[in-house]
């Protein structure tokens, strides 16, 4: 027997090739994070929230390999890492500090075709639950939703330290009407005048900032191991089916 | 939903859709689309891949320990990343089955207790995560396949994992067998938790460590080489570290 049919397999994807990417800009993101535009000209497109592999080399030909997700819909031969600093990392300090324009770098993908988003795939609202920099690839979804035909209501909730962590933060405000609503959820510092309490996330704020089990939502997920080991046990305790729940999470190295 | 409410064939793994499963991606950072500006660089493509690279100015890396058991493109972790799909299952070992298929529908079933009864063995493994993670001497503690496989008769080569949750992995058989792979029950010396894929989970340590299914409820003999949850979303069919089959 097989495994279970699912609706991606057999579809026509970019393969995963090995491709040069030149850094065009570095920006600050967030206080700890920053925005990288690469340039690269051999660049497929990708589905939104899948993922590539970044290729360091140094010149003695040692070599450092991580994963990173990406967030491109459409074909283009510029993509734009946000890259947020892990205090022991080895690779995001380098990407996030040292990076120049001209630099070049290589990538591997696009790789993943599970925690994605397709347009027109469903007409179910999609809800969206972020931890931090965990919203980058939900941002991504979101932003491919806004630029699409697709009528699928989007939700997302953001759960972020402080007002100065905020990813995309112009960019979310701009997506935001009709078809996408924004809910965040601060846990050390909001903003002069914010009404909500500061704190953790808890189950009841999940509940009353969500599309509810009964409006069926495709939910996506991303953020730390605890972040999203306690949202998807939530989210499933307020009847959503695990089915509906997909999750990303960063990783530990 | 238990393994031990159903009839114990092929289709009662296939009615769960696959949503579970060790995740192949470390997301720490994200790739937005822009404008294409029209730039070119003159940046040479051809060639480029696992036989050519180029040195990124400045880099250097951190850690270059010259381990030899450090297969390519992989970094030393000491802790244990936890990747996945979708929310963990919870299965409590007094509902827990495992049943073991083969191609004429027979199922070989073990209770927890059965299945510990079978002879639990203590392993120290390498664990390599496509992800790009290692983890080196991984105290295991599981039961040997061997011991799964000794009363079965099969010609077919392959297996299908399936799991609480719907994840699927498949493998050759003859990477299960002569002390190649366990039902790993403990880790680090403690029970595995759900989130390692506990109670119990298939570890296949010369494989890349989505092969090794977490949440493991039963093997099924299979004719071909059926590609399963992740291989079906482009991870490699087989998954050597050594040669970096990634993806396909």
């Amino acid at each position: 027997m097989s495994a279970p049919p699912l609706t991606s397999v057999g579809r026509s994807r970019p393969r995963p090739a090995w491709h040069v990417a030149t850094v065009v800009e570095t920006r600050r993101e967030t206080p700890t994070a920053a925005r990288l535009t690469l340039e690269v000209p051999t660049w497929p497109g990708s589905e939104a929230g899948s993922h590539v592999d970044v290729r360091l080399t140094a010149p003695d030909g040692y070599q450092a390999s991580r994963s990173y997700s990406i967030v491109s819909s459409t074909p283009e031969a510029q993509v734009v890492l946000a890259v947020d600093e892990q205090p022991d990392g080895e690779v995001s300090p380098f990407l996030v500090h040292e990076m120049r324009p001209g630099d070049q770098l290589e990538l591997h993908g696009p790789l993943g075709a599970f925690f994605v988003w397709r347009p027109g795939e469903s007409d179910r609202p999609v809800q969206l639950v972020a931890g931090g920099s965990g919203v980058v690839p939900l941002y991504a979804m979101a932003a491919a939703h806004g630029t699409a035909d697709d009528d699928a209501p989007f939700r997302l909730l953001y759960s972020v330290r402080t007002p100065a962590d905020v990813f995309f933060a112009d960019e979310l405000a701009a997506l935001t009407g009709p078809a996408f609503s924004l809910d965040l959820v601060y846990t050390r510092e909001a903003p002069d005048g914010w009404p909500d309490a500061v704190g953790r996330l808890t189950r009841e704020t999940l509940a009353a900032r969500t599309l509810p089990a009964a409006r069926q939502p495709r939910v996506y997920v991303c953020g730390s191991t605890g972040f999203v080991e306690t949202v998807a046990r939530w989210l499933q305790e307020l009847g959503h089916p695990a089915t509906a729940i997909h999750t990303e999470r960063f990783g530990g190295l | 939903m238990t393994a031990a409410t159903a009839g114990g064939t092929a289709e009662k793994f296939a009615r769960v859709t696959a949503r579970f499963g060790t995740h192949p991606c470390d997301v720490r950072s994200y790739a937005v689309p822009t404008v294409n500006r029209g730039r070119s660089t003159g940046v040479p493509v051809a060639r480029i891949g696992a036989d050519m690279s180029f040195a990124t100015r400045g880099f250097s890396g951190r850690r270059r320990e010259a381990d030899t058991r450090l297969p390519p493109g992989q970094t030393l972790v000491q802790d244990w990343p936890v990747l996945s799909a979708g929310p963990t299952p919870q299965v409590d070992t007094a509902d827990w089955e495992l049943t073991l298929q083969d191609e004429t529908g027979t199922d070989h079933r073990w209770s927890w207790d059965e299945l510990l009864a079978l002879g639990v063995e203590d392993v120290t493994v390498d664990i390599h995560c496509v992800t790009h993670w290692t983890r080196l001497d991984m105290a295991w503690r599981g039961v040997s396949l061997d011991k799964l496989f000794e009363d079965v008769e099969s010609e077919h080569e392959f297996v299908m994992a399936h799991s609480y949750g719907g994840y699927t992995a498949n493998l050759p058989l003859e990477d299960l067998l002569d002390g190649k792979a366990w039902i790993a029950t403990e880790a680090d010396g403690a029970p595995l938790t759900p989130e390692h894929g506990g109670p119990a989970r298939l570890l296949v340590p010369h494989l890349y460590f989505w092969k090794s299914a977490k949440w493991i409820r039963g093997l099924t003999m299979m004719p071909d080489n059926d590609a399963g949850f992740w291989e079906q979303y482009g991870y490699h069919l087989y998954g050597d570290p050594w040669k970096e089959e990634r993806y396909w």
